[in-house]
C-alpha cells in the first residue's frame, strides 16, 4: 500500500510506561489489542517483497499484449515502468526513496545475472571464440576508454562541454572507462529478444564477461590518480596499473577455478543429501564471486569461470532432479535481478537531485562512443579474420557495434564516484542515464531487422547445406585449429580432473561411452550377428506435426541483409517457418538457445540424436548390402585382422549393443539379448510399436571437453545379465558351419526371426 | 605430429598435387598426415569406413553424402591424391588471378565449388537436380516433425523459384543462377592454417 512506501511512522511500542499510555489512548478500547500494527518488524522484507511483487507482476501485464512485446522490448518497457514508479514515489513523498544502491548492486543483482550465465554458457562455443572475446574485451575496451576521454578532454577544451562541468583529463579518462564497458545485463537483455546466432552472441556476452577485469583495474588506477592529483602520478604508476591489470584478471581466474574444483570435488559426496544439492552449487558460485571481491580481483571473471569449469562435473554428479532445481532457480534469480535493475533504473533517473545537465557532455559522449565502438570493431575484425576459421563478416560486425550496450554496471560505478573528488559527477551520472536509456531503449528498439523472406527458400536451403558441408570437410580434414590443445586438455581431463571430481558411476559410464566410439559399427555389427540376430528395421517416422513457437515474429537471418520484396503470401510464411523452424543447424551458426524466458529442451541434443539416428541407419543398411556382396567375393579365408578374443568382444559389443539398441530401433527377441527367450513363446517383434526409449546418451557430450555435461538417461539401459553366454569353445565350431547356417538362414525367407526357441 | 614425415618426398606426387592444387608444402605435409591418421590400417587407401570413424560426421545429416563425394563413381577407396584435389575446393579464391586461357580451371574457382555442390544434390550425375534428388536432400536436412506434404510443397517451390526451363529439374547453370547474388567464396572456403 502507498502508505508503507512512504514509510511512515509506527506504532511505538515501547517500553516506558508514558509510551504505553499514549498507545493505548490512540487506540479505543481496553488493555489488550486484538490485533497490531507492527510496521517497524517487517519493514524491510515487506519492501523488499512488494518490490520484487511489482516487478513480476509488471512481466505479466507486460506479457498480455502479443503485438507490444514484438515492439517494445521488455527492457524498454521495464525502464517506463520505472520511470513511471520513480515518479509516483516522487510526488507521493517529495524525495527518493529508493534508488539502485550500489552496493545491493553490486552484492546481489549482479552476481545472480553474472552466475545465471557463467553457470550455463555453452563452454565450447566459448572457447572456440577465445581469441576473438579476448580481444574485444581487452584491447576493444582500452581503445574505448582511451579515445572517449581524450576526445572529451578535447573537446571542454574546445568549448563544446560546458565551463561548469569542472572536469580535467583525468576525470574525463576516468569517464570514459566506466562508460565504455559493455554490460553484460543489457546484452543478455537484449540478445533474448534479437535472435542472433550463437557465436555472435557468444562473442559479444564473453566480451562483456571479460572486460569487467579491465574496467575494475582502469577504474580503480584513474580513482587513485584522481584522488592523488595529476601532479603526482609518477610513471611507475603506470606500470603498476598494467601489473595490476595482470593481477586482477589472472587472480580473479584462479579464483573461480578453485572453486570450481572444490564444489566439483564435494558434490561428488551429496549422494546421500540430494536435498541440497542445488545449494551447495550457488553458495560455492556466489561465494567465488565474493572472494575475488574480497581481494578486489575481477569478481566477474571468477564466478564465470567457476560456472564454465564446474558445470561439466557437477552435472554428472548430481542427479535429474537437483539439475532442473538449479535451472529453475538460477533463471528465476536472474530474470528477477534483471527486472529489478530496469527497474530501479528508470526509478533513479527521476530523482533531479542527483544530476545535472550539460547538453554538450551528453552529446559528445553519445556520438563517440558509437562511432569509437563501430571504428575498434572493424579494426579488430580485420585482424582476427586472419586467424578464424569462421571469418566475421559485414553483418557481423555491424551487429557487434550496434549490440555494444552500456547498462547498470556504468550506472553504478558512476554513482559510486565520491562527489568531493570528482567535482563533476552530477553531469557524468546525467550523462551515464542519458547513455544506457539510449542504448537499452533506443538501439535495442531499432536493432537492425530484416525482413521474413530474406532469400529464396532454394537459397535457405542450400545456405544451409554450405554450412552442413564446410563443417564436415573440417572435421575430415581434422582442421580445428587447436586440436591438439583440445586434446591435450581431454586427456588431463580424463585422467586427472574426472577422476578426481566424478562420481565412480558415472566415471564408468562414460568409460563405456569412450568404448563404444572406438569400435567401429562394423564391429559391433559382425559381433552380434554371430550370435546370429534377427533384424528388422523400421524407421518410424513420427508425422506429427509440430510448429514451433516463435516468440517474437521478427525472423533475424542475419546472413544476409537484403531488401526482398517478400510477398506476404500465407504460403510463404508457412513455408518459410517450416524451414527456418526444422532445418537442422550446423555447428557453425546455431540459433541462440540462451534464453532466460524458454528453456528449450534439448534442442541440440534432440538434433544430434536425430541425425545420428538416421546416419547410423543408413550406414547399417549399405554395410547389410554391400556385406552379401563382400562375402560372395571373400570367400576364400581373407586375412583377418587381428580379433580379439571373442569372449571379450562380445562383451565390447554388447556394451555397443546396449547403447546402439535405443539408436537402431532394432529389438532382439522380447527379452534382454542375451537371455533365452522361453521356448514356446514366438517373440512378437516388439519393434512394431515403438516405445520410448530412455534417450541414448547424446553422443556429442562425449566428443568435446568441457561441455555440458553427461546426461545420464533416467533410467540406465536395460541391465546386461552377469555373464557371457556363449562358451568360449563355440567359437571353434568354425567359420564355415556358421556359414552354413546363415545360408541356410537366408533360405528361409527374408524375414530373419528368432525361430529357435533357445541359444545356447 | 611426427618428425618422420616433415620433407616433401614422402608425399606421393608431392610437387605434381602442389602444382594442380596450390597448396603449400606445409599445408599439403599437414594434409597427408591427416590422410594418415585416418588410415588406420596403413593401406594407403581410404575407405568409407575411414571417414566413418570421424565421429563428428555422424552428426552432420549429409555427412554421408559428402564422404561419397572423396569418392569418384565406381571406386570404393580414396588415395591422397582424390583426397587432396576434393578438399581443393575449398580453398578461398585468389583474387586478381590472371591466367592463360589453355590453363585448366583452378579447383577453387568459384565455378568448381558450385559444381561440387551441385553433385553433391545431383548423385546420379545426370546434370540435373530432379525433384526425387531434391526431395531426398531435404529429408535428409529437416527435422522428423516435417510432414511429407510439408516436404513435397517446399519442394515445389524451391523447383518454381529456380527452374526457368520448366523442366522440373534444376541444371547446373539454373543452379549457379539462383546463387549469382551470393558470395561462394565466403561460404564454401576454410581458412586452411597452419
Amino acid at each position: 500500500s502507498r502508505e508503507g512506501l512512504r514509510g511512515t511512522r509506527h506504532q511505538p511500542v515501547g517500553t516506558g510506561k508514558e509510551e504505553l499510555e499514549a498507545a493505548e489512548q490512540q487506540h479505543h478500547g481496553g488493555g489488550y489489542r486484538v490485533v497490531q500494527w507492527e510496521w517497524s518488524y517487517v519493514q524491510t522484507p515487506y519492501i523488499i517483497a512488494i518490490w520484487l511483487l511489482v516487478a513480476s507482476v509488471a512481466k505479466i501485464l507486460f506479457h498480455f499484449s502479443q503485438r507490444f512485446t514484438t515492439v517494445v522490448p521488455e527492457s524498454c518497457m521495464l525502464i517506463l515502468l520505472g520511470l513511471v514508479l520513480g515518479g509516483v514515489v516522487l510526488l507521493a513523498s517529495k524525495k527518493q526513496l529508493y534508488q539502485l544502491d550500489p552496493s545491493l548492486f553490486f552484492l546481489f543483482l549482479l552476481p545472480t545475472i553474472v552466475g545465471d550465465a557463467g553457470y550455463f554458457m555453452p563452454a565450447r562455443l566459448f572457447f572456440d571464440n577465445l581469441g576473438a572475446i579476448l580481444t574485444y574485451a581487452v584491447v576493444g575496451t582500452l581503445w574505448n576508454a582511451f579515445c572517449t576521454g581524450f576526445c572529451l578532454y578535447a573537446a571542454k577544451l574546445l568549448g563544446i562541454i560546458d565551463e561548469q562541468v569542472k572536469a580535467d583529463l583525468m576525470d574525463f579518462l576516468l569517464f570514459g572507462a566506466l562508460i565504455s564497458a559493455v554490460d553484460p545485463v543489457a546484452v543478455l537483455a537484449v540478445f533474448e529478444e534479437v535472435h542472433i546466432n550463437e557465436m555472435l552472441f557468444i562473442i559479444v556476452f564473453g566480451e562483456s564477461l571479460l572486460n569487467d577485469a579491465v574496467t575494475v583495474v582502469l577504474y580503480k588506477v584513474y580513482i587513485s590518480f584522481v584522488e592523488v592529483g595529476v601532479e603526482n602520478v609518477q610513471t611507475a604508476d603506470y606500470f603498476k596499473g598494467v601489473a595490476s591489470f595482470l593481477i586482477v584478471s589472472i587472480g580473479g581466474t584462479l579464483v573461480g577455478l578453485v572453486f570450481a574444483v572444490i564444489l566439483g570435488f564435494i558434490t561428488r559426496f551429496t549422494k546421500k543429501v540430494r536435498i541440497i544439492e542445488p545449494l551447495f552449487v550457488f553458495l560455492m558460485v556466489y561465494l567465488a564471486y565474493l572472494t575475488a571481491e574480497l581481494f578486489s580481483l575481477s569478481a566477474i571473471l571468477s564466478m564465470t569461470f567457476c560456472g564454465i569449469g564446474a558445470n561439466k562435473y557437477v552435472e554428472a554428479n548430481i542427479s535429474q532432479k537437483s539439475r532442473t532445481t538449479v535451472k529453475y532457480t538460477m533463471k528465476t534469480l536472474a530474470s528477477i535481478a534483471e527486472t529489478i535493475i530496469f527497474i530501479f533504473l528508470g526509478i533513479s533517473a527521476v530523482d533531479k537531485s542527483k544530476w545535472a545537465w550539460d547538453t554538450g557532455l551528453v552529446s559528445c559522449t553519445l556520438v563517440f562512443i558509437f562511432v569509437f565502438r563501430a571504428a575498434g570493431v572493424v579494426g579488430q575484425t580485420w585482424v582476427l579474420n586472419r586467424f578464424r576459421l569462421v571469418p566475421l563478416d559485414k553483418i557481423d560486425q555491424v551487429v557487434m557495434s550496434y549490440g555494444g550496450l552500456r547498462g547498470a554496471v556504468a550506472f553504478a560505478l558512476v554513482v559510486l564516484l565520491d562527489g568531493e573528488r570528482v567535482k563533476a559527477k552530477d553531469y557524468f551520472v546525467a550523462t551515464t542515464i542519458v547513455v544506457v536509456f539510449f542504448t537499452v531503449m533506443f538501439q535495442v528498439g531499432t536493432f537492425p531487422k530484416v525482413g521474413t523472406s530474406c532469400f529464396t527458400e532454394c537459397n535457405r536451403v542450400s545456405f544451409q547445406a554450405f554450412d552442413h558441408i564446410l563443417t564436415a570437410v573440417e572435421d575430415i580434414a581434422g582442421l580445428q585449429g587447436y586440436h591438439h590443445w583440445r586434446d591435450k586438455w581431454e586427456q588431463f581431463d580424463k585422467n586427472y580432473l574426472s577422476k578426481l571430481l566424478l562420481r565412480k558411476s558415472v566415471y564408468r559410464k562414460s568409460e563405456l561411452w569412450e568404448a563404444y566410439q572406438k569400435i567401429n559399427i562394423r564391429d559391433a555389427i559382425s559381433v552380434i550377428d554371430q550370435v546370429g540376430l534377427s533384424s528388422g528395421s523400421d524407421p518410424a517416422q513420427s508425422k506429427r506435426v509440430q510448429e514451433r513457437e516463435n516468440g517474437s515474429g521478427v525472423c533475424l537471418d542475419l546472413q544476409v541483409i537484403d531488401n526482398v520484396s517478400g510477398s506476404k503470401v500465407e504460403e510463404d510464411m508457412e513455408t518459410h517457418h517450416v524451414l527456418a523452424g526444422n532445418l537442422y543447424k550446423p555447428r557453425r551458426r546455431y540459433q541462440s538457445h540462451y534464453s532466460r524466458h524458454f528453456m528449450p529442451l534439448g534442442e541440440k541434443e534432440r538434433q544430434d540424436r536425430e541425425v545420428f539416428q538416421r546416419n547410423m541407419r543408413s550406414r547399417m543398411e549399405t554395410f547389410k548390402s554391400t556385406r552379401h556382396k563382400r562375402h560372395k567375393k571373400e570367400r576364400i579365408p581373407r586375412p583377418t585382422p587381428p580379433r580379439p578374443p571373442l569372449k571379450t568382444a562380445i562383451c565390447r559389443g554388447k556394451a555397443a549393443w546396449d547403447l546402439l539398441r535405443p539408436v537402431c530401433l532394432w529389438r532382439p527377441p522380447r527379452s534382454s539379448l542375451w537371455t533365452c527367450s522361453r521356448p514356446g513363446t514366438r517373440a512378437s517383434p516388439p519393434w512394431r510399436a515403438s516405445p520410448p526409449h530412455p534417450p541414448p546418451p547424446s553422443p556429442s557430450t562425449r566428443a568435446s571437453a568441457p561441455s555440458p555435461g553427461w546426461e545420464g538417461p533416467a533410467q540406465p539401459p536395460t541391465p546386461a545379465p552377469p555373464r557371457c553366454p556363449r562358451p568360449p569353445s563355440a567359437s571353434r565350431r568354425g567359420r564355415r558351419s556358421r556359414w552354413k547356417r546363415k545360408r541356410r538362414r537366408r533360405s528361409l525367407g527374408r524375414h530373419r526371426k528368432c525361430s529357435r526357441s533357445c541359444r545356447p | 605430429m611426427g618428425s618422420s614425415s616433415s620433407s616433401l618426398n614422402n608425399v606421393p606426387d608431392g610437387q605434381q598435387l602442389m602444382q594442380e592444387t596450390g597448396f603449400s608444402a606445409a599445408h599439403l605435409l599437414r594434409l597427408y598426415e591427416r590422410f594418415k591418421f585416418l588410415d588406420k590400417d596403413n593401406r594407403g587407401h581410404l575407405r568409407s569406413e575411414d571417414f566413418e570413424a570421424v565421429p563428428e560426421l555422424s552428426e552432420n545429416p549429409i555427412g554421408d553424402r559428402i564422404v561419397g563425394a572423396f569418392f569418384l563413381p565406381g571406386q570404393e577407396t580414396v588415395d591422397f591424391s582424390s583426397f587432396v584435389r576434393v578438399l581443393a575446393h575449398f580453398r578461398p579464391t585468389e583474387k586478381n588471378r590472371t591466367r592463360a586461357g589453355a590453363q585448366p580451371e583452378p579447383a577453387n574457382s568459384r565455378n568448381r565449388k558450385l559444381k561440387f555442390a551441385f553433385r553433391l544434390y545431383d548423385r546420379d550425375r545426370d546434370g540435373k537436380i530432379s525433384r526425387t534428388e531434391l526431395l531426398q536432400v531435404l529429408r535428409e536436412m529437416l527435422g522428423m516433425q516435417v510432414t511429407e506434404e510439408q516436404l513435397q510443397s517446399i519442394a515445389d517451390r524451391a523447383i518454381q523459384e529456380a527452374d526457368l526451363d520448366k523442366d522440373d529439374a534444376i541444371s547446373f547453370d539454373e543452379f549457379r543462377k539462383s546463387l549469382e547474388k551470393v558470395n561462394i567464396d565466403h561460404k564454401m572456403s576454410i581458412r586452411f592454417l597452419e
